[in-house]
């Protein structure tokens, strides 16, 4: 009995112990979980481990390296992700399409993708390897200083050459958004190109003005039809001789002309400045006119 | 036939070279090409500058040749130079070329505007003399017949 009540208290003790011996060396193992994370965290990474004989020339060889590296213990596989996964789902490769006509079986298994049906006798050269070349619609957009929002322009060139007109925004393309106001000299809201505008220094204040969102490239694009089926007399009229102005374009100038009419009106004689046009005379020279 | 002269004292306007635009008085003659010159308060150092780069004006200090560049600012403020020539028609001819050259586009929109305007009332004017002149020519026509 002494030494069965002995295992028994001992098994109390050792359950005891046990759970004593638990929460110890469980708070050891907690202690030492937390030094260990603590210890993972900032680890330390190994100098390089092939000395330098030569610049570029090491002691050890890529194989020996391997070893001492111990590679052959790190070997991972990254995850496979959902598009990897999509990847595999392969579309199938074969089709059947229904056939018709009697006694043709009703169906054939077509493939999804055929073979060429022309080779040519001569193979294209590779191209060689060029970069930087961009499509035009990744190039980099450039402003001079001069232009801000707001700044008067002189156009240069197209039907409204000479005229002053306030300039608004850069476009996508490049090309800048300007408008007259229309109701002072007749310039719509419309697109100009910064290389044929001359930039002044009056600029108007464009603070709080919305220019609404629709105003893009493609908005001013130049629409052409392309339906006549190539019938010879007919080509030449389809085609839009006559620019129709829409109620769109009616309503965006109002709502951006009010705007901008406001604070024109509030600066003396400007109104009158967009009004006029430019012009040189005798004894005028561009390179000597501070604009 | 000559007004004025290169004497010491003599203050100059310089009209070309690194310090043009700038007053200066003459200290003293070095030969027959070179002045010793000072501007203490236009901002030339004493210096040998040469009689074809200087323009010389009305004003004219006192001071003894080869003096201290302290006594020529004594003698430069007690004639308040500064302000004498500011003053002068040479001077706002300068200030006027100046502004002339700084004009933006929108400046010379404005002042062509002002210039037709006042073109307009000196015609108007002009006109309305001419007319009471022409009536009373008339009048006196009408009364020696």
């Amino acid at each position: 009995p002494a030494f069965c009540l002995a295992p028994q208290m001992a098994g109390e003790k050792k359950a005891g112990d046990k759970k004593a011996a638990e929460a110890k060396p469980a708070e050891k193992k907690g202690s030492q979980k937390k030094l260990r994370e603590k210890a993972r965290k900032p680890k330390k990474h190994h100098a390089s481990r092939n000395p330098v004989l030569a610049r570029g020339i090491g002691r050890y060889s890529r194989s020996a390296m391997y070893a001492r590296k111990a590679m052959y213990k790190r070997k991972y596989t990254a995850p496979e992700t959902k598009i990897e996964k999509k990847k595999k789902e392969k579309p199938p490769a074969t089709i059947t399409k229904p056939v018709g006509g009697d006694k043709n079986g009703g169906s054939r298994v077509v493939k999804v993708r055929k073979m060429p049906r022309y080779y040519p006798t001569e193979d294209v050269p590779r191209k060689l390897l060029s970069h930087g070349k961009k499509p035009f619609s990744q190039h980099k957009r450039k402003l001079r200083a001069s232009i801000t929002p707001g700044t008067v322009l002189i156009l240069l060139t197209g039907r409204h050459r000479g005229k002053r007109v306030v300039f608004l925004k850069q476009l996508a393309t490049g090309l800048l958004l300007v408008t007259g106001p229309l109701a002072i000299n007749r310039v719509p809201l419309r697109r100009a190109h910064q290389k044929f505008v001359i930039a002044t220094s009056t600029k108007v204040d464009i603070n709080g003005v919305r220019i609404p969102k629709h105003l893009t490239d493609a908005y001013f694009k130049k629409k052409r039809l392309r339906k006549p089926k190539h019938q010879e007399g007919e080509i030449f009229d389809t085609e839009k001789e006559k620019y129709e102005i829409t109620e769109q374009r009616k309503s965006d100038q109002k709502a951006v002309d009010t705007q901008i009419l406001a604070r024109i009106k509030k600066v003396p004689q400007l109104r009158g400045y967009l009004r006029s046009t430019f012009s040189l005379s005798n004894g005028v020279y561009p390179h000597k006119l501070v604009f | 036939v000559f007004k004025r002269f290169v004497e010491i004292g003599r203050v100059a306007f310089v009209s070309f070279g690194p310090h043009a635009g700038k007053l200066v008085a003459i200290v003293d003659v070095i030969d027959q090409n070179r002045a010793l010159v000072d501007g203490p308060c236009s901002g030339v150092r004493r210096q040998a500058m040469p009689f074809k780069c200087m323009q010389l004006t009305d004003f004219v200090l006192k001071f003894p040749h080869s003096a201290r560049q302290k006594h020529v600012r004594v003698a430069w403020e007690k004639e308040n130079i500064n302000e004498k020539w500011a003053a002068t028609r040479w001077a706002k001819k300068i200030e006027a070329r100046e502004k002339k050259a700084k004009m933006t586009d929108f400046d010379r929109y404005k002042v062509m505007k002002a210039k037709k305007m006042r073109n307009r009332i000196i015609k108007h004017e002009m006109k309305k003399l001419l007319k009471e002149a022409s009536k009373k020519g008339k009048k006196s026509q009408k009364a020696k017949k």
